[in-house]
């Protein structure tokens, strides 16, 4: 019984990581940037639905919908100010330092503001626990809305791409920008519009986390972060069903490895899974394998 | 033909001799105003630490600007090269070995260990490309922290005793000692480090870096970054030297490892001192000095280690503003606007002054 519980933890965590890693995927198929401050905009989301619902006392639902139009603003700006100049580099690594550079700022303004103390988030969900087998498995609460908004979010995401004018041209630009310039696309603005998409979704990831894990620090999205990361690589950087997957295995398999073998272990363990999948298929689970011509 | 090649030869000399010259000014400037009492006590002891950084930036600048790959996990081989040599100090220290030597042998057990795991773990990661050799770079370098977080090692007179639970699991006899605790790390490790070796270890670093960029295996390296393909065309080995340059800046990273261990009384694997931040900030250092650029790489990690200290006045401001200036760096150097508007202004320089001669 507790085989199948930890199983559901595992796939509720897995949703989290799946949807941070859905924002790494279409930056990464889009911009080919690693954006390390994605991370932070977690922990940014977070704090604002802390302020909005434990400070004033507002409304979850208010706190939910500021803290993910405060972060698709937050995105843009910073693809703006920071990515957007370097776009055209000499070097890649140029925008991955300046995206550092984003992910220092996000924590030390959150650590002028709130302090380096934990702070208890109080859960946004307020659905009861569900018993199953005579109360032998107990599903919370926040697991069942996890799941399902994660669910809900990429089927909504996926019609999105493939049945709006706006998401084939985020397919159009990550496949060749150049081209999709010439077809007429706006190439700025689908760049900026997948980082609003990309933050928003880290905004209700981070909501998500804390509900789970209730304890908010300015450092609180930067393991996350790297976690989303190592599952959009394990689901194929730049595929957004293997974020999907490589997020949820990654979830199973950490809570897993906690369970059953250590719980110091853990992190070990997901990233020795997947040094394994990268060695066995180097393009991830989805990922395209393009061949280099000469 | 000779006259001209003797000619390239000198400058890359005379460039080599610039870069050794400014460590050693320096280190000059730096003793006589510490024995003039110029320098504060938070100050000297960041010295030592400062060498760490420089060894740390240039070993990776070998790995990211000469062989052109991006590698996240340079702060693991660093633990590796502090937790070998501190052990080897730490069993080592009631013996009749002079601390001298013992040092020596502790610097070249860290740089040995760290280059085979540098090897061992380059032979499956370097078939990767880009940034999928970053991110299992930064895993390697995750599971070593974890790894040494849980290690248990004690001694005594029946051996080595090796647990991942904790002390109880060692079975040790009673008047056998724990040298590697597990989270607590070891303690008490010889305080064999100061400025002068470190100074001496940044040299030698220095002095096998731009060796071995102005030799032939060098040209090779730099040959499969610009072309991986083309390299591989005119024969040359591919994995030999990619394992070459990996290895030999795992193995420095593993000096920079025993240096930092012998500074410190107590070594604990942090993620803030081997966590990936760390790696992460070593490469912020080679990216800001320039991609390639050993000269640039020394003075980046100085600066960008003393920036934070000299903000100190300023409190809990400090970070904060050491990331604002990390990014507007970073754009003021690599922006295609900002180089343009660079050139400009230089270029307006540039005809005033001609302008002024042809007017004298």
């Amino acid at each position: 019984m507790s085989f199948i519980s930890y199983l559901i933890n595992g796939i509720s965590l897995g949703s989290v990581y799946a949807l941070i890693a859905l924002g790494y995927t279409m930056v990464y198929g889009i911009a080919k940037m690693l954006n390390f401050a994605h991370g932070d905009v977690i922990m940014v989301g977070a704090f604002i639905t802390y302020t909005m619902c434990s400070t004033m006392g507002l409304s979850p639902v208010i706190g939910v919908l500021a803290a993910v139009v405060a972060c698709t603003l937050l995105g843009m700006a910073i693809e703006k100010v920071a990515y957007k100049p370097l776009r055209k580099a000499a070097s890649p690594l140029a925008v991955l330092i300046t995206a550092i550079g984003v992910s220092y700022l996000l924590q030390n303004v959150a650590l002028l503001i709130f302090g380096a103390n934990a702070k208890a988030f109080t859960s946004v969900v307020s659905v009861p626990a569900l018993k199953l087998a005579d109360g032998q498995i107990n599903i919370t609460g926040e697991t069942i809305v996890t799941i399902l908004s994660c669910l809900v979010i990429m089927a909504g995401l996926m019609l999105f791409i493939n049945k709006t004018k706006a998401g084939q041209a985020m397919l159009a630009v990550s496949e060749d920008k150049g081209a999709a310039q010439l077809m007429g696309i706006n190439v700025d603005g689908t760049i900026a519009l997948t980082f609003a998409i990309g933050s928003g979704l880290a905004a209700v990831a981070g909501v998500l986390l804390c509900s789970a894990y209730p304890s908010l620090t300015p450092y609180t999205g930067s393991m996350p972060g790297i976690k989303a990361f190592v599952a959009a690589v394990f689901g194929g950087i730049g595929s957004i069903p293997g974020a999907l997957v490589g997020g949820i295995l990654l979830g199973i398999i950490e809570i897993f490895g906690k369970a059953y073998i250590s719980s110091q272990m853990a992190d070990a363990i997901v990233f020795a899974v997947l040094i394994v999948v990268l060695l066995v298929k180097p393009a991830g689970l989805f990922g395209k394998n393009i061949q280099e011509k000469v | 033909m000779k006259k001209l090649s003797n000619k390239k030869m000198n400058k890359t000399f005379r460039d080599n001799l610039i870069t050794y010259g400014m460590v050693i000014a320096a280190y000059v400037i730096m003793q006589i105003l510490v024995s003039a009492g110029a320098v504060s006590s938070l100050i000297q002891g960041l010295l030592v630490p400062l060498c760490t950084y420089a060894i740390l930036a240039v070993s990776l600048n070998l790995t990211v600007g000469i062989l052109g790959e991006l590698s996240l996990g340079h702060a693991g081989f660093m633990c590796i090269g502090a937790f070998t040599s501190a052990f080897f100090s730490k069993v080592m220290e009631n013996t009749a070995l002079p601390s001298g030597l013992r040092f020596f042998c502790a610097l070249l057990i860290g740089a040995l260990f760290a280059g085979i795991f540098g090897l061992l773990i380059g032979i499956p990661v370097l078939r990767l490309k880009g940034d999928y050799l970053a991110i299992v770079t930064l895993a390697f370098g995750e599971i070593i922290k974890n790894l040494v977080n849980i290690l248990f090692v004690g001694l005594d007179e029946n051996g080595f005793h090796i647990s991942f639970t904790n002390t109880m699991d060692l079975n040790m006899s009673e008047d056998g000692q724990v040298i590697i605790k597990g989270a607590q790390g070891i303690t008490g490790t010889p305080h064999d480090s100061n400025f002068t070796i470190g100074i001496v270890l940044l040299l030698v670093t220095l002095f096998i870096v731009l060796n071995l960029i102005h030799s032939r295996d060098g040209r090779a390296i730099m040959a499969i970054r610009d072309n991986t393909i083309a390299a591989e065309s005119v024969g040359i080995h591919i994995t030999k030297y990619k394992l070459m340059a990996f290895s030999i800046s795992a193995a420095l990273a593993g000096v920079a490892g025993v240096l930092y261990a012998h500074n410190l009384s107590t070594l604990t694997a942090l993620p803030k001192n081997f966590g990936y931040n760390m790696s992460i900030m070593i490469l912020v250092f080679v990216v800001l000095g320039g991609i390639g650029n050993i000269r640039g790489s020394i003075i980046a990690s100085v600066i960008l280690t003393l920036l934070p200290e000299l903000l100190r006045g300023l409190n809990d401001y400090r970070m904060l503003i050491y990331s604002i200036v990390l990014i507007v760096m970073m754009l003021f150097n690599w922006a295609p606007k900002c180089i343009e508007w660079r050139e400009k202004v230089a270029a307006r320089f540039k005809s005033k002054k001609s302008v002024k001669k042809e007017a004298e």
